[in-house]
């Protein structure tokens, strides 16, 4: 009996990071509670995503394959997922933590009368349920959580449990599935898609550097004339952030911003990392021209090495830093790009 | 057109918190409305003043949760209610939604309700699909522009935040809204507003008020406790040119063999 359910959170056919790092979370507990790891794929033209979750280590997949699931849509999605949740009685369903995989979770919860564990860090078996970890107040607190009904649903937060190695040889069974919602019915549209930016996401990236108000603050650049102040501001700290976004790139790295440099206006919102903005744990953090504010620390402390770069040697930012660099970020930032350009190979 | 928007009052996020006897403890800090809600009392309003409606804020909570809800009606809600019950105390996503649905129902005539994306004290960003699911509203989270509402034809339309960028969905009304931060800058509480919020008399209901009784979490949560502290050794790299800085911080970096 298959008791461990994953949905696989996918976006035109291509899964988010994290749908495979919760298959791998299933076969651990899947081991502690004995049966196999489900793995829900719903969408158009998805079936290549089912073999892909064999070679990451489901057992079986339920595959939903239809017009109506194209666009991702909370009422169709819930639906199904409820419906077959109820006729199988499924253990539990892991959920990546994306904006689809928490506000689904969230859904059937309601249709299933069950709980949801959001945004967990780490989950471990007692007295055969689950027991979770999640962090509260942007992780200056930890709570442990238990779901007191069934389906335990839970969201797992990117890059807290590791996805298996791919092994292509693996395979298993495919159950088709029909949507239970149709068109008609179903009382929302998309009617277009906006790309975001290109680059590697905040929430899956290994390496971030990140930027602050400090970035914005070279005396020897001069703004292009006919600026006011906020504009030659502004225009001060994009010639900052190229130079971040160059390391980024070397790094592979994501970009990310304090509060204090999108509400500036140097970056869009979505690049914000902290209590208001993302909560990240990437491998390296560097923070360039950050102080490090209360708010900005709750957003990153559990990077595993945090790397400061700080005009200011009493910024509160040092205390968290593995290593640390009193200087200017101008020509320290570009020094180090070239540094790990002859070392990276690139 | 009659807009909710539901507000938490919660510790400021420059709090420190540190868990006492298992539980969250921010020693004076002040509470105050969750900051995400700001944008959803903003965005409540905006669409109040395009389209002639009035704003009603909701809070469920203790007495102190009238602060959030003043601070609502200093912005320009007009009315606000308390949701109030000593039953009350042991609350997961599911029930805080329940009793949201139930006042928004008893509200009467609601076109749209609004939420933030999440509460920073127990971070769990459910609430707003649950309540859209428990009212049967199309669940519209997320939201970073509303690009227009036909009061008419009784239709919606935004744009979504999503890991891809932005998603155009339209949608029926009545909907409930969850509003992200790229919506713009709420407004300050005006001098006027402030007057008149400091006079308001705020309604309290009770859960037989909104006909709800036994009322329980699916979620319990056993402990909260610090997380662990972690034991840094602060390395400063000091001396010579930005380019022998860089070369040192660049091979200590490579030695952690993370990259």
């Amino acid at each position: 009996m298959n008791k461990i359910w994953v949905y696989i959170d996918q976006f035109k056919g291509t899964a988010l990071p994290t749908s495979w790092e919760a298959v791998g979370a299933a076969k651990t507990l899947a081991g502690e509670l004995g049966g196999g790891v489900t793995a829900l794929v719903f969408g158009k033209g998805v079936e290549p995503l089912a073999a892909e979750a064999f070679h990451y280590g489901a057992d079986e997949v339920l595959l939903a394959d239809d017009p109506t699931l194209d666009d991702y849509r909370p009422e169709p999605f819930t639906a199904l997922l409820a419906k077959l949740a109820g006729e199988s009685a499924p253990e539990v369903v892991l959920f990546p933590t994306t904006s689809r995989g928490r506000e689904l979770a969230a859904m059937a919860a309601i249709d299933l009368n069950t709980g949801v564990l959001p945004d967990v860090t780490a989950l471990e078996v007692k007295d055969g349920a689950l027991l979770a970890t999640r962090p509260i107040y942007a992780g200056k607190l930890l709570s442990k959580v238990t779901c007191l009904t069934r389906p335990q649903l839970v969201t797992l937060r990117g890059r807290a449990f590791a996805k298996l190695p791919l092994d292509t040889s693996r395979s298993g069974t495919i159950t088709r599935v029909s949507p239970v919602m149709a068109e008609a019915d179903i009382p929302s549209k998309v009617e277009a898609y906006a790309a975001g930016e290109a680059g590697v996401s905040l929430s899956d990236a290994s390496v971030i550097v990140s930027g602050g108000r400090g970035v914005s603050n070279n005396p020897s650049l001069t703004p292009p004339p006919g600026l006011d102040e906020k504009k030659a501001e502004i225009w001060k700290a994009q010639q900052g952030f190229k130079l971040i976004e160059d390391l980024a790139q070397v790094l592979h790295a994501a970009v990310g911003a304090s509060r204090a440099a999108v509400d500036a206006g140097y970056l869009p919102y979505s690049h914000q990392v902290g209590q208001t903005g993302k909560v990240v744990s990437p491998d390296l953090y560097i923070a360039c021209g950050i102080s490090g504010a209360i708010q900005h620390q709750a957003g990153m402390r559990t990077s595993k090495v945090i790397v400061a770069i700080n005009r200011d040697p009493e910024a509160p930012i040092f205390k968290l830093a593995r290593y640390g660099v009193v200087g200017d970020l101008y020509a320290v930032i570009p020094a180090l790009t070239e540094a790990f350009r002859k070392r990276l190979g690139k | 057109m009659k807009i909710a928007v539901c507000v938490k009052q919660v510790p400021d996020s420059a709090a420190k918190l540190t868990a006492v006897d298992g539980k969250a403890n921010w020693g004076d800090s002040p509470l105050v409305i969750n900051p995400w809600d700001e944008y959803a009392v903003e965005a409540a309003l905006q669409q109040a003043e395009t389209h002639n409606g009035s704003v009603i804020a909701v809070s469920i909570g203790s007495e102190n949760s009238k602060e959030a809800l003043k601070h609502a009606l200093a912005m320009g809600c007009s009315d606000a209610i308390l949701i109030s019950d000593e039953t009350l105390t042991q609350m997961d996503s599911q029930v805080t939604s329940r009793v949201l649905a139930a006042a928004i129902k008893k509200m009467g005539d609601v076109d749209m309700a609004i939420l933030g994306r999440q509460a920073i004290d127990t971070d769990t960003g459910l609430a707003a699909a649950q309540t859209a699911r428990l009212l049967g509203w199309p669940a519209l989270t997320l939201v970073a522009v509303i690009t227009s509402i036909d009061p008419g034809a009784r239709t919606i339309l935004v744009q979504r935040s999503a890991e891809e960028g932005r998603q155009t969905v339209g949608a029926r009304l009545p909907a409930v809204l969850s509003i992200v931060k790229d919506f713009g800058e709420p407004r300050y509480p005006s001098f006027m507003g402030i007057r008149k919020a400091s006079r308001a008399v705020i309604p309290v209901w009770s859960l037989t008020d909104l006909g709800l009784s036994g009322l329980k979490p699916n979620i319990s949560w056993p402990e909260i406790f610090n997380p662990p502290q972690r034991q840094i050794t602060t390395e400063m790299i000091t001396g010579g040119s930005p380019q022998e800085i860089a070369e040192s911080l660049a091979d200590k970096i490579m030695a952690e063999k993370i990259l």
